[in-house]
């Protein structure tokens, strides 16, 4: 039980970072901040990796699971790359 | 727990990969240094992906796994179009919830002797699984693929399967503490699963199009929530520290959008606009049309002029005529400017985002506590298939259901063009003043076909 706690302090420290750390955003920022962050939920991908694979069903769930956050990790990176590379002072 | 042992070196590097997160989110909240922060998030990324990778269970699955996912979802990327970026958004927000959706199954064999873990894995399954299918439902309303809106015989079923699914978190709960069970448990698990992912569709279905930036941030929050729960289940911190700064962010996006509309997150989420029929008492008058060659003369003697896009123009694609038209009139000596209210569109800052795609210089795009004091010495506002967001109801009309939303006041402007494909209403359902107003003149047909019209005036 006490690893939980300690996890909940770190959850709780780092919502609070989060709250600090974006409450001031321009909104011209507001899609590729959401977008760069969607990118970050992809670190679901790291959860991923270390599953069990004893099983088939394991297995094929390990598989999905790393395929889709895959997917929001390398989609969520390049497209908010891309629509940074848009925004320009002239 | 014991089966990964994360070992000293991977605890390091989730130290170093954390430190990168949290100074890319800082810097993706300034102009000038948001790429860069960009890229040392994906570098936080690609570390801590790094050192879970090097004892890896099983290669084939694993590398199988993020080659199939990095080419889908860099084809993905690379191809979309940016007037299709809010269903993209969407869409891979939606993948990361699935993903942490298997996690959490995948966990549930782990958790039998922990009543805690088992209880972080219910809330997980369902807070990953209704961001998945709740996205997709985002996704379809977005790129128009789905029709069916509130009201709809199915969008009732499917909220009643929502509240349902609340419910059986309940009883998944106290499920373990009661003795024998009328099914066997990996048959009720199962249903809960189901459960899950169709409630995700009863809670985004009846919600409206033009509340879709709190949707699209909201499910954005909670992808990063599930993230961190996955993380308190596999006991590993950098999933805690990242997806709690994603479900941080998300919610504040989201509190701005409710804030920018004068609702509160639940009415917006629960209720919708009340089809109040008090408010059309005002007298509507007459609207007086203009033709392009007279909206040109006005336009070519302005010395200041105020664009306000809408979803009407991202519907259109007019963006780039739009910037044509902005350079035209800064050519002639015209002062512009572009107002941006923060729900203007499909998703938060979706305007700005199409003006950069056309190449506007995003220090001419204001917000409407900038351009709102100066409206008075603006002599033309141009509004492009903008409705509620310039709807003087929301100052004017205390019955109103939009009454004391932020607008960008243009009906203080000297005059007012309206491009507009017909009279309907906008997706509050509220007759909107503005149209009947002396100094209102409307330009009615495709907006990128009437700016382009104005744009080959000022060529002649």
């Amino acid at each position: 039980m006490e690893i939980y706690i300690l996890l909940g302090f770190v959850l709780i420290l780092s919502i609070y970072l989060g709250l600090e750390l974006i409450s001031k955003v321009p909104s011209t920022l507001h899609t590729p901040l959401m977008s760069g962050a969607n990118a970050i939920s992809g670190i679901a991908l790291v959860g991923a990796l270390t599953l069990t694979q004893d099983t088939f069903l394991q297995t094929v769930i390990a598989f999905l699971a790393i395929t889709f956050a895959s997917i929001n990790v390398f989609g969520g990176y390049l497209v908010t790359n891309r629509m940074l590379s848009m925004f320009k002072k002239k | 727990m014991e089966n990964f042992d994360i070992t000293l070196a991977q605890n390091i590097a989730y130290i170093l990969a954390a430190i990168l997160f949290i100074t890319g989110i800082k810097m993706l909240g300034k102009e000038a240094t948001a790429q860069r922060g960009n890229v040392i998030s994906a570098i936080g990324m690609f570390v801590a992906i790094i050192v879970t990778a090097i004892n890896i269970v099983n290669p084939f699955v694993v590398l199988g796994g993020i080659m199939l996912g990095a080419f889908i979802g860099s084809v993905i990327a690379i191809r979309v179009k940016m007037t299709s970026i809010p269903e993209m958004v969407a869409l891979f927000n939606g993948f990361g919830g699935l993903a942490t959706f298997f996690i959490a199954w995948s966990e549930m064999s782990n958790s039998n002797d922990n009543l805690f873990q088992y209880l972080l894995v219910i809330l997980t399954i369902y807070i990953g699984g209704v961001t998945f299918s709740g996205s997709l439902i985002a996704f379809g309303k977005l790129s128009e693929r789905l029709k069916i809106g509130k009201g709809h015989l199915l969008t009732n079923l499917f909220i009643s399967i929502f509240y349902i699914s609340l419910i059986s978190i309940l009883a998944m709960l106290v499920l373990p503490m009661i003795g024998s069970l009328p099914l066997n448990f990996e048959t009720i698990f199962y249903i809960y699963l189901a459960l899950v992912m169709l409630g995700g569709v009863g809670f985004v279905l009846p919600i409206g199009g033009g509340d879709m930036p709190v949707v699209i941030s909201l499910l954005n929050s909670l992808s990063g929530i599930a993230a961190a729960f996955a993380g308190l289940i596999l006991v590993n911190n950098v999933l805690i520290v990242a997806g709690s700064l994603v479900g941080a962010s998300g919610l504040i996006l989201t509190i701005i959008m409710a804030k920018a509309m004068n609702r509160t997150i639940g009415n917006i989420l629960f209720v919708g606009y009340a089809a109040s029929g008090t408010s059309s008492s005002s007298e509507q008058g007459e609207v007086k049309p203009i033709n392009a060659e007279d909206a040109f003369l006005i336009l070519e003697n302005a010395s200041s002029v105020l664009i306000v896009p809408g979803y009407g123009m991202a519907v259109a694609q007019a963006q780039h005529v739009v910037r044509e038209l902005g350079e035209l009139l800064d050519e002639n000596g015209t002062d512009v400017k572009y107002g941006i209210h923060p729900v203007a569109g499909r998703m938060p800052g979706h305007m700005n985002v199409l003006l950069a795609e056309a190449n506007v210089s995003y220090d001419l795009l204001a917000e409407p506590d900038d351009v709102n004091p100066m409206m008075d010495t603006v002599d033309v506002a141009i509004v492009i298939g903008a409705n509620d967001v310039v709807n003087p109801s929301a100052t004017e009309e205390p019955g109103s259901p939009i009454y004391g939303m932020p607008i960008l006041e243009v009906a203080n402007a000297r005059t007012v063009f309206v491009l507009k494909r017909s009279m309907s209403s906008g997706f509050a359902g509220v007759q909107n003043p503005l149209f009947f107003k002396e100094n209102t003149r409307m330009l009615f047909g495709d907006a990128k076909e009437s700016i382009s019209g104005l744009v080959s005036e000022f060529k002649d």
